[in-house]
């Protein structure tokens, strides 16, 4: 029997406001343990929370991006648990009324992964262990977090990491969080079940935690898939539990069962108060709001004629579709700034990291007074290109490379007079293209270019030589 | 009587210095405080070092504020910077906060001299002050009584006249009711007007500071200085530029008082009388008694035990011996640590509460109790606001009944929590209410009345209150103990 994957995620993302949700303390990461701390978010006793409106403001653009449903209430909850990470023994998180509701991430093939919510809360510190002790860092602590809680949509693991990827994508775009998920700032729970396929009901789910990879999470759920099925193909039944998953073995195993399972007692937090959210305010968010990447996308193929595969790529990293944006303001040909970023300028930002810092030498400006010769005729493609790369090596403008006399081009006189030596000086080319061989022409148009040193127009040379051919 | 204008008289003409006056307390509480139990830390040097900072600006012909100077007293449940805050138990052994609490930055702002901080039931949880680690304190007016809880500290310290007033917290009439029995005012005022920051939490959505004082007057002195809009607590919106203190002396002709049939039901007799009677005083003074059912407040009890019980659930949680406070000296790992820990640390009516309170929230449990209480909390608000479109304050007893002998709230619990009767309706409401002593009952012990206004309308119960007071001065009276001014 072929069985159907289920998945669905509840995604991590800390917000990368200056400082913590509940306390002035910085977020950045790192620093000597316990530095970035002060008594509200190590929770002493008597301290208590107040609400950065910052933290309001990313989780409404996070919504935003995501099609969701901005609600006009929210509330805080508490959320109790004990472990020694957690200052106050409750997380203050939302789990009765949540900022935002609903939502979608659609995926390149056009299907949408439905959201159920987004909802704000607070990080926990860390634990350290070391020499057999273990140590409390709390630098983390109060750091903002949104949670992106999916339904249980995606059916492969091709559409997991897309949607990974694409969530990944848009929340950097909007600038709330960098979605490092090596440092953290990202972090998967992958809820997953099996069923055969055709089949209406879900099978019984397990979680796999706190995932940092999109390799891990890839690779976690092809062994949680495969040993699923193997389960209940041998009479099994998957029970109900969170897993954690080993990235050396490739394995998952049991963290606790479903009667393990905590009751993290939830309720309104008494220290907080009801978050109203005015129209205007998402509005005004609205309007700050960036194009994001699929609109993007969608305005490369369909308004600058930028192939699909290429629009994606250039959409990829908010920095690239700028760069490009920039650099194509009036050129006629939006396609030639699109080749030289996905030829010449990814060559030298080979990783993704690289790809999204996008440090290049060249400015968009730099680059659009290139296409800008290039566009009116003044150099050629061939030159534009070498001529590309010394920008890129330097840094430099396109006049430190051509002078007045390289960009000069070719005219009308001098251009007749160059066709017509080619003519005269290759008869055999003229009598194979008068005999058929249409391709023939091409060896006289070489000649001019080169006797021109590639100054002349390919094109009316062409044009030119036929002309001449034909009323000789 | 030594109270706040007093004291302030005698510091600006010179009857005495500062110094003298804070040692004559210091003296006094080194006296009293073996036999009355109000203190659990003194912090004499504090003290005189700001009684010298004042005398200072007396003496270099500087006009001081009302409070300045005057020597005042916080309930351990406050935090003070660099002095031991232990909630009166045991896990908190040793925990000196690093902040101020914002009612004590505010007065140390202005050179309240803080003579030391007092005794109550160990998290605020107890209406005798016995469940306190440091055992309970006496009553002033007679020490084979109980002084109150929680903040039975403070009233016993005002009521025997080693602290001109002090500071308590009230979340089920925890400062009313031992005002009451001790015969002193309390103010428990608005959620909201005063702000929680550094207010070790119990149960945070009712908890609020007020000050116990000697007099309605110094009540609404103090209430003034302490209410105000705080940063650090959205919480609190403060009590936005009203002054209490103006309105004391507003005619109260035509007030109306009213008085519901329920809150005198169960109520032992001397006390119903004496309550009676202070209604013929208000009449006396012009104003109107009128008398309505409030048959919700028979709801108030189980709802106030499932709320302050769950939110306290949550809120001690965080003590667990890794970062302050007591430690259990020998345990295996993490887990164990924790456990004994708490077992060691808490007191048994904490444990009994967190215990509770963890069950009224628990999976299967919550909508049956927690939620319940909460639909009913709000029905408790509106049937409030209902009574107040026909009076402008309700009068009530304080508590069913005058203060008891030692031994006996501990030996059941259940009575115990019968005597927040009376109070707890005004936390669930998050209304202000005032205690102020209304008579005695045959053995001498004070009876209290309880004033309860509308939101933010501490102006009228205090107005009220004080004309009260002006009119029966006799339900005032001194204890032998302490500074005699």
């Amino acid at each position: 029997m072929k069985y159907e994957l289920v998945s669905g995620f509840e995604t991590h993302i800390e917000l990368a406001t200056k400082t913590k949700i509940f306390c002035g303390c910085t977020t950045q990461f790192g620093g000597d343990p316990n530095t970035h701390c002060c008594p509200v978010c190590i929770g002493l006793p008597g301290t208590l929370p107040v609400l950065n409106r910052e933290v309001v403001r990313f989780a409404i653009k996070a919504g935003l991006a995501v099609h969701g449903q901005i609600a006009e209430i929210a509330k805080m909850d508490r959320k109790n648990y004990c472990y020694p990470d957690l200052s106050k023994a409750y997380q203050i998180s939302q789990l009765y009324a949540p900022l935002i509701i609903g939502g979608y991430v659609e995926l390149s093939s056009g299907k949408k992964i439905r959201l159920h919510h987004i909802h704000i809360e607070e990080d926990a510190g860390k634990l350290i262990h070391r020499h057999g002790d273990t140590y409390v860092d709390y630098n983390r602590g109060g750091v903002p977090l949104i949670e992106i809680v999916s339904e249980p949509d995606i059916r492969s693991i091709d559409e997991a990491r897309e949607y990974v990827e694409r969530l990944q994508q848009v929340m950097r775009y909007i600038g709330i969080s960098d979605c490092k998920m090596q440092e953290g700032s990202m972090r998967c729970d992958v809820n997953i079940s099996v069923r055969p396929e055709g089949s209406e009901e879900f099978g019984t789910r397990t979680e796999i935690k706190n995932m940092n990879s999109i390799t891990n999470i890839t690779k976690a759920m092809e062994y949680e898939y495969d040993r699923q099925v193997d389960l209940i193909e041998s009479g099994g039944k998957v029970v109900q539990e969170t897993l954690r998953y080993d990235d050396v073995t490739g394995t998952t195993s049991s963290m606790r069962s479903k009667e393990d399972a905590h009751d993290y007692r939830y309720f309104r937090d008494p220290d907080l108060v009801t978050i109203n959210v005015p129209r205007e305010e998402v509005e005004e968010l609205r309007a700050e709001m960036p194009e994001l990447p699929a609109d993007k996308c969608r305005r490369y193929i369909d308004d600058c004629g930028i192939p699909e595969k290429d629009a994606q790529l250039l959409t990829k990293y908010r920095r690239i579709s700028e760069y490009f944006d920039e650099a194509c303001d009036g050129v006629k040909s939006p396609k030639t700034v699109s080749n030289f970023i996905i030829g010449q300028m990814f060559r030298r930002t080979e990783t993704e990291s690289d790809k999204e810092v996008f440090d290049i030498a060249t400015t968009p400006a730099q680059l659009n007074e290139l296409v800008k010769l290039l566009d009116s005729g003044k150099i050629r493609n061939n030159l534009a290109k070498s001529t590309l790369e010394k920008m890129l090596d330097t840094g430099k403008g396109v006049l430190e490379f051509i002078s007045e006399s390289d960009m000069g081009g070719v005219d009308e006189g001098a251009l007749l007079e160059l066709c017509k030596n080619a003519v005269e000086s290759n008869r055999k080319a003229v009598e194979d293209f008068l005999s058929g061989k249409e391709k023939a022409i091409k060896a006289l148009v070489g000649n001019v270019m080169k006797n021109s040193r590639g100054k002349a127009d390919a094109m009316a040379a062409e044009a030119k030589i036929k002309e001449l051919i034909e009323n000789s | 009587m030594g109270t706040i204008a007093k004291i302030h008289d005698m510091l600006t003409s010179k009857e005495c210095s500062c110094t003298e006056l804070t040692q004559g307390y210091l003296d006094a509480i080194e006296k009293a405080n073996g036999e009355l139990n109000a203190y659990v830390k003194v912090t004499g040097e504090e003290a005189l070092a700001t009684a010298a900072a004042v005398d200072k600006k007396i003496a270099a012909g500087e006009d001081i504020g009302l409070l300045e100077g005057v020597p005042m007293t916080l309930k351990d449940n406050m935090s003070t910077k660099g002095i031991e805050t232990t909630c009166c138990s045991k896990i908190l052994t040793g925990y000196k906060p690093i902040f101020d609490a914002t009612v004590w930055e505010t007065l140390k702002g202005q050179n309240a001299v803080l003579l030391g901080k007092t005794n109550m039931d160990e998290f605020a949880m107890g209406s005798s002050c016995e469940n306190s680690c440091f055992g309970g304190a006496a009553n002033p007016v007679n020490t084979d009584h109980v002084a109150g809880g929680s903040s039975g500290g403070v009233a016993s310290a005002v009521g025997g006249n080693i602290a001109p007033y002090g500071l308590g917290s009230d979340t089920g009439g925890s400062i009313r009711q031992p005002a009451s029995f001790c015969g002193v005012v309390g103010l428990k005022p608005t959620y909201g007007a005063v702000s929680r920051y550094g207010l070790i939490a119990y149960a945070s959505s009712l908890d609020q500071i007020g000050p116990i004082t000697k007099s309605v007057e110094d009540a609404s002195i103090v209430f003034d200085a302490i209410a105000h809009s705080d940063k650090r607590d959205s919480t609190c919106v403060g009590n936005s530029g009203v002054t209490t203190y103006d309105k004391l002396n507003n005619d109260i002709k035509g007030m109306k008082i009213g008085i519901a049939h329920e809150y005198l039901d169960g109520v032992r007799d001397d006390v119903k009388e004496a309550i009676l009677s202070a209604a013929e005083v208000y009449k006396s003074l012009g104003a109107e008694i009128v008398y309505f059912d409030l048959p919700i407040l028979k709801f108030a009890l189980p709802v106030y035990y499932i709320i302050a019980c769950a939110e306290a659930s949550s809120n001690l949680g965080r003590y667990d011996g890794i970062r302050y406070g007591y430690k259990a000296a020998h345990y295996t790992g993490t887990h164990d640590m924790i456990c004994r820990t708490r077992s060691e640390g808490f007191g048994e009516e904490v444990k009994r509460r967190i215990l509770l309170g963890t069950y009224v929230l628990s999976a299967g449990y919550y909508d049956a109790y927690y939620k319940k209480a909460q639909n009913l909390r709000g029905t408790i608000v509106s049937a409030f606001n209902k009574a107040f479109e026909q009076c402008d304050v309700i009068m009530a007893p304080t508590v069913p009944m005058t203060a008891f002998e030692k031994g006996r709230a501990v030996s059941d619990p259940i009575e115990t929590y019968l005597t927040d009767i009376c109070t707890v309706p005004v936390n669930i409401a998050g209304l202000p209410g005032v205690s102020v002593p209304c008579g005695f009952n045959q053995k001498g012990m004070p009876i209290g009345m309880q004033l309860i206004g509308k939101s933010f309308d501490e102006a009228t119960i205090l107005n009220a209150a004080h004309q009260y007071q002006k009119a029966a001065p006799e339900k005032f009276t001194n204890t032998k103990w302490g500074v005699q001014l």
